[in-house]
C-alpha cells in the first residue's frame, strides 16, 4: 500500500538524516501514521503485533539466559536450577522464556486462524500465508530445541523421539541410514546433540526475525485484511495505523501481558511436565512422554496411524498442506461472516483440534468412552483433519451460497453505527 | 554454414557450462566439511566395547546396560519362554525372524533397548506378548524382541556380541 501521507520531518537535523537514510520514513509507512490500516479491524487483528512482541521478549530473555547456561550434558540441568536459584532475577528471567514460548504459541494459533477464518491466505495475499507458514515451522524447531535445553528426563525422551522421526527416511540410498546418527553426532542423543542445538536455538530466532520481516513487507503490498474480507476501496474506508491502531494493540498488548504475567508469577511449571525435573537418564523413559501443548495435536496425528512411516508422513503433511489452502478454498468470499456452512465447520476444525490435542496427551492405550481407547478416535480426529482440507473446504467454499457482501467498509460500518 | 558468429555462440556456452559445472562442483566440495561435521567424531566412534558379566543375572531377569550412549537388554530367559519364544517363529511377524537365529545361546537373549519405532527404552516384564512393551507409542514385544503389535516397523535388533567364556560377555 503506498503511502498517502507522506513522511516530511520539519527539524533540519531529522531532515537531513532522512535524506540520507530514509529509515524514520520506512517506520512512519510500517506501523506508524503512513500505513493506511481498514477502519473496521476488530481485536481478533491485534495477535500479529502480540506475536512480534513475544519474539522480542523471548530473544531478549534468550540471550540473557545463555549468559548464565551451560551446554554441557554434566552440567546443563543443574546451571538451570542456578539460574533459578542463584543468578539475580533469574527466577524471573527463566519462568519468563519458558512460559513465554507458550504465549508466543497461543498468540500465533490464534494469528493462524484469524487466517482461516477471514480468509487470510486468499490472493493477493498467498505469499504472505507461506512465510507465516515458514514463520510457524521455524517456531516449532526453535521451541523443540529450546526445551531440549535443561536437559531433564523429557528433554532428553523428547529429543530421542523428535530425532527418530527422520530415521523413516532411512530407505533412501546413501544419506537414509546415518541420517539420525549425523543429527546427533554420535549412537544417541548425547553431548554433540545439545552443543549444537544450542547453537541453533540461538541462531533460528534471528532467521525468524528474517522471515517476519518478509512477512510484514508482504503485508504492506496488498495491506491488511477485514472482517468484511473485501477490498478497502477510498480513503474513506481506511485509517492511518498511529494512533488507531497503535492505541488498539496497546490495549491488546496490556490485557495479554496480564494473562502472560498470572503465569509467570503464579503458576509458572503449569505448562511443564514434572519428569522436567528430573535429570536426563538415557537408561529410563518415562512411563509417559508427552510434548509440549502446542504440539499435542500433531503428535496425536502421529501415533493415530499404526505405520512409522505413514504416520511421520501424516504429521508433517497435517502443517504443510496450509500451503495448499489458497487453492483449496475456492470460495470467492473471503470473510466466513458471510459464509455460514463455512463457518460451522471451520468451528467444527478448531474443536477436532483441541480434541487432537487432547488425545495427544493421553497414553494411546487409555479406554477413553464407548470401549474404545485413546488411538482410535485420534484415528477419527485425523481422518476429520484432512477431510477439512481435503474434501469440505473444496466443496463447501465452491457450492455454498454465500450470503450478500456489503458494497464498501465504510457503509458497513457506517449502517452498524445508525442500528447502534 | 557455420559463421564465425556461430563459434564464437558455441565456444561461449561451452565456457558458461564449463565455468557453471566447476563452480557446482566447488560450492559442493565447500560445503562438504561443513555438513560432515556433525557426523559422529572420532573419539565418539573409538567408544569402546562392555563386558558384562553374566552370574549376576538371576534367570528370568532382564538386565540394562549402557553401551556406545544406548541401553542394551541382557534377558536370562526361562525354560518356557524359549519354548515360548520359538513358538512364535510361527506367528504373523512385521519382520519375521526365527528365535534361533537372534541368540548364540537361547537362554541369553541380549538386544538394543531401543524400540525401533521413535526410540523409547520398552519396558520388560509388560505387553500382551510376555516381552517388552514400549510406553511412548504402544509397540509390544515377544520374548524374543521381536514386533508383534503397534507401529514399530522392525524388531529389536540384535547387537554385536560374543561369549568370552561361560558368564561374561563382550558386547561391541
Amino acid at each position: 500500500m503506498a503511502s498517502e501521507n507522506k513522511f516530511e520531518p520539519t527539524n533540519p537535523t531529522l531532515k537531513w538524516i532522512e535524506d540520507r537514510l530514509p529509515l524514520m520514513g520506512l517506520i512512519y509507512n510500517s506501523i506508524g501514521g503512513g500505513y493506511n490500516v481498514p477502519r473496521n479491524l476488530n481485536y481478533w487483528w491485534n495477535f500479529g503485533v502480540l506475536a512480534g512482541f513475544m519474539m522480542v521478549v523471548q530473544i531478549v530473555t534468550g540471550i540473557i539466559l545463555a549468559m548464565h547456561y551451560i551446554p554441557n550434558i554434566d552440567l546443563a540441568f543443574d546451571s538451570v536450577q542456578h539460574i533459578k536459584r542463584d543468578v539475580n532475577y533469574g527466577w524471573l528471567l527463566q519462568a519468563i522464556h519458558a512460559n513465554g514460548a507458550s504465549m508466543f504459541f497461543i498468540v500465533v494459533y490464534v494469528h493462524i486462524l484469524r487466517g482461516f477464518y477471514f480468509g487470510s491466505y486468499k490472493a493477493p495475499r498467498e505469499i504472505l500465508w507461506f512465510l507465516g507458514i515458514i514463520i510457524y515451522l521455524i517456531m516449532m524447531a526453535t521451541g523443540f530445541m529450546g526445551y531440549v535445553l535443561p536437559w531433564g528426563q523429557m528433554s532428553f525422551w523428547g529429543a530421542k523421539v523428535i530425532t527418530n522421526l527422520f530415521s523413516v527416511f532411512d530407505f533412501i540410498p546413501f544419506i537414509g541410514d546415518g541420517i539420525v546418527n549425523w543429527l546427533w553426532g554420535g549412537f544417541s542423543v548425547g553431548q554433540p546433540t545439545l552443543n549444537r542445538f544450542f547453537s541453533l536455538h540461538y541462531l533460528l530466532p534471528f532467521v525468524l526475525v528474517g522471515v517476519v520481516i518478509l512477512h510484514v513487507w508482504a503485508l504492506h503490498i496488498p495491506g491488511s485484511t477485514n472482517p468484511l474480507g473485501i477490498d478497502a476501496k477510498g480513503k474513506h474506508d481506511k485509517i492511518p495505523f498511529h494512533p488507531y491502531y497503535t492505541a488498539k494493540d496497546a490495549f491488546g498488548l496490556g490485557v495479554f501481558i496480564i494473562f502472560f504475567a498470572a503465569f509467570v508469577f503464579y503458576i509458572p511449571d503449569f505448562l511443564g511436565h514434572p519428569d522436567n525435573y528430573i535429570k536426563a537418564n538415557p537408561l529410563v523413559t518415562p512411563t509417559h512422554i508427552v510434548p509440549e501443548w502446542y504440539y499435542l495435536p500433531f503428535y496425536a496425528i502421529l501415533r493415530a496411524i499404526d505405520n512409522k512411516l505413514i504416520g511421520v508422513l501424516a504429521m508433517f503433511s497435517s502443517i504443510l498442506i496450509m500451503f495448499a489452502m489458497p487453492w483449496l478454498d475456492g470460495a470467492r468470499v473471503r470473510s466466513m461472516r458471510f459464509r455460514p456452512l463455512s463457518r460451522f465447520f471451520f468451528w467444527l476444525f478448531v474443536a477436532n483440534g483441541i480434541f487432537l490435542g487432547y488425545l495427544g496427551q493421553r497414553a494411546p492405550d487409555d479406554i477413553l468412552w464407548f470401549g474404545l481407547v485413546a488411538t482410535s478416535y485420534a484415528q477419527m480426529a485425523t481422518f476429520f483433519y484432512f477431510a477439512y482440507f481435503l474434501i469440505i473446504m473444496p466443496l463447501v467454499s465452491r457450492m455454498e451460497t454465500t450470503k450478500p457482501v456489503p458494497t464498501s467498509i465504510a457503509a458497513a460500518v457506517l449502517e452498524a453505527n445508525k442500528k447502534g | 554454414m557455420t559463421t564465425h558468429d556461430d563459434v564464437v555462440e558455441e565456444r561461449r556456452n561451452f565456457l558458461y557450462i564449463a565455468t557453471g559445472a566447476a563452480g557446482v562442483v566447488a560450492a559442493g566440495a565447500a560445503a562438504w566439511p561443513l555438513i560432515d561435521q556433525m557426523n559422529p567424531s572420532k573419539d565418539v566412534l573409538a567408544l569402546s566395547s562392555i563386558e558384562v558379566d553374566l552370574s549376576k543375572i538371576p534367570l528370568g531377569q532382564n538386565a540394562v546396560f549402557l553401551w556406545r550412549g544406548n541401553p542394551v537388554f541382557v534377558r536370562h530367559r526361562t525354560e518356557a519362554e524359549i519354548a515360548e519364544a520359538r513358538a512364535g517363529d510361527t506367528a504373523d511377524l512385521a519382520d519375521p525372524e526365527k528365535d534361533e537365529d537372534r541368540v548364540q545361546k537361547p537362554e541369553w537373549l541380549i538386544i538394543s533397548a531401543v524400540c525401533t519405532h521413535l526410540g523409547c527404552v520398552p519396558l520388560e516384564h509388560h505387553g500382551d506378548f510376555d516381552g517388552w512393551l514400549c510406553p511412548c507409542h504402544g509397540s509390544h514385544y515377544d520374548i524374543s524382541g521381536r514386533v508383534t503389535k503397534g507401529p514399530a516397523p522392525l524388531n529389536l535388533p540384535v547387537v554385536p556380541y560374543e561369549f568370552l567364556d561361560d558368564s561374561t560377555v563382550r558386547i561391541g
